[in-house]
């Protein structure tokens, strides 16, 4: 079997790259629960144990880790909500443009006030 | 006016890569793709390989990826592709390639053979033709417009990587006899469908809606058919 042709990378539309999108941030997502599971278990072993790890995410680059989990969560959610009508409304498909838009415009209606707020925490000590 | 073509050209015969070549090609701005294929093919390169058949946008042997996305080149006129750049010529993805831009569409056709493409019915033949509202007609007007050129089904990032996906085409096609009142396959149909590999695969990516060269809303066409599948009713 010969090697594969070194062809482009296909240029899809924002339906492609919003699929590409929900499932990276769904992976990144999905590690996170996994970090949350385990270190909120820890409370079991011990609440010294717990305070400890939980300690340890106060400084300024789990804080800006925490800017990338919201806005992955809020793409996420709210893709996921076109998704749903896509998939089960209608005029889904016919919309699903205007509902990426959307999806856009709630994302950042609620993303820049967060960071907004949330950078202040960090860094305003 | 002078267009550079660049085409990514394989002959397994004589090399195990695949190779871009650029051609300098002199075109009207309302010649076709197409066009500079058969300039290039026939004045300077004669290797080079491609399917076409009547040229014009009906038989659907032509697809091919320019500029990176599924086009009918005898459909894609240079002065829509900014021809002040490189134009990228490409066979379409997801199929094992033959020669240059042509591919295997033997996976293609077997998925589209599998979901039953023709009428079917019980009891005897009627002595007259068998009547359907214009209402009933237009549930699945958009679906027999396919051509079966494949080139929805190779724009599926889940067909490139799942070859066992059905893929939007033969989807389409199965929707072409599902919504139609005369039809009596529906529920055979629509088993097959709910198959893993069926309309479950599906990621509304919505590139086979923009890829398909007669305008079929694919992506709405195989939400039907999954609503169809939820909800029990046709």
């Amino acid at each position: 079997m010969p090697s594969k042709p070194a062809g482009t990378l296909y240029r899809g539309r924002e339906g492609m790259w919003s699929w590409v999108a929900h499932r990276i941030t769904g992976v990144g997502i999905f590690f996170f629960l996994l970090v949350h599971v385990l270190d909120t278990a820890l409370v079991r072993v011990s609440p010294e144990a717990y305070n400890e790890v939980i300690g340890t995410y106060k400084n300024p680059i789990v804080g800006l880790m925490e800017v990338g989990l919201v806005g992955a969560i809020l793409f996420h959610a709210f893709n996921g909500i076109r998704l749903i009508l896509v998939d089960f409304w209608a005029k889904g498909p016919r919309n699903q443009r205007k509902l990426m838009i959307g999806v856009g415009v709630v994302w950042v209606v609620l993303f820049v006030p967060f960071v907004a707020r949330h950078l202040t925490h960090v860094f305003g000590g | 006016m002078d267009v550079k073509v660049k085409i990514l050209r394989y002959n397994p015969e004589v090399v195990d890569e695949a190779e871009w070549k650029t051609y300098a090609v002199t075109l009207q701005p309302t010649d076709r793709v197409l066009d500079a294929l058969h300039k290039i093919k026939w004045e300077q390169d004669g290797t080079l390989t491609f399917r076409r058949s009547c040229a014009h946008g009906v038989c659907g042997s032509d697809a091919m990826r320019i500029n990176g996305r599924n086009r009918l080149a005898c459909k894609t006129l240079i002065k829509d592709l900014n021809p002040e750049k490189e134009i990228t010529v490409e066979p379409i993805k997801g199929l094992p390639v033959l020669k240059d831009l042509v591919v295997d569409m033997e996976p293609f056709f077997d998925a589209y053979r599998s979901v039953m493409p023709f009428l079917v019915t019980s009891g005897h033949e009627p002595t007259r033709e068998r009547i359907q509202s214009q209402a009933d007609r237009d549930r699945f007007d958009d679906t027999t417009k396919c051509i079966l050129c494949a080139a929805c089904t190779t724009s599926c990032p889940v067909f490139w990587s799942d070859g066992q996906y059905f893929g939007p085409q033969a989807i389409v096609g199965a929707h072409r006899f599902i919504f139609d009142s005369r039809d009596e396959g529906t529920e055979q149909r629509l088993e097959i469908l709910n198959d893993k590999e069926g309309v479950w695969r599906c990621r509304t990516t919505f590139n086979c809606t923009d890829a398909c060269p007669r305008g079929i809303e694919v992506t709405k066409a195989i939400q039907e058919v999954k609503r169809a599948l939820i909800f029990r009713r046709v």
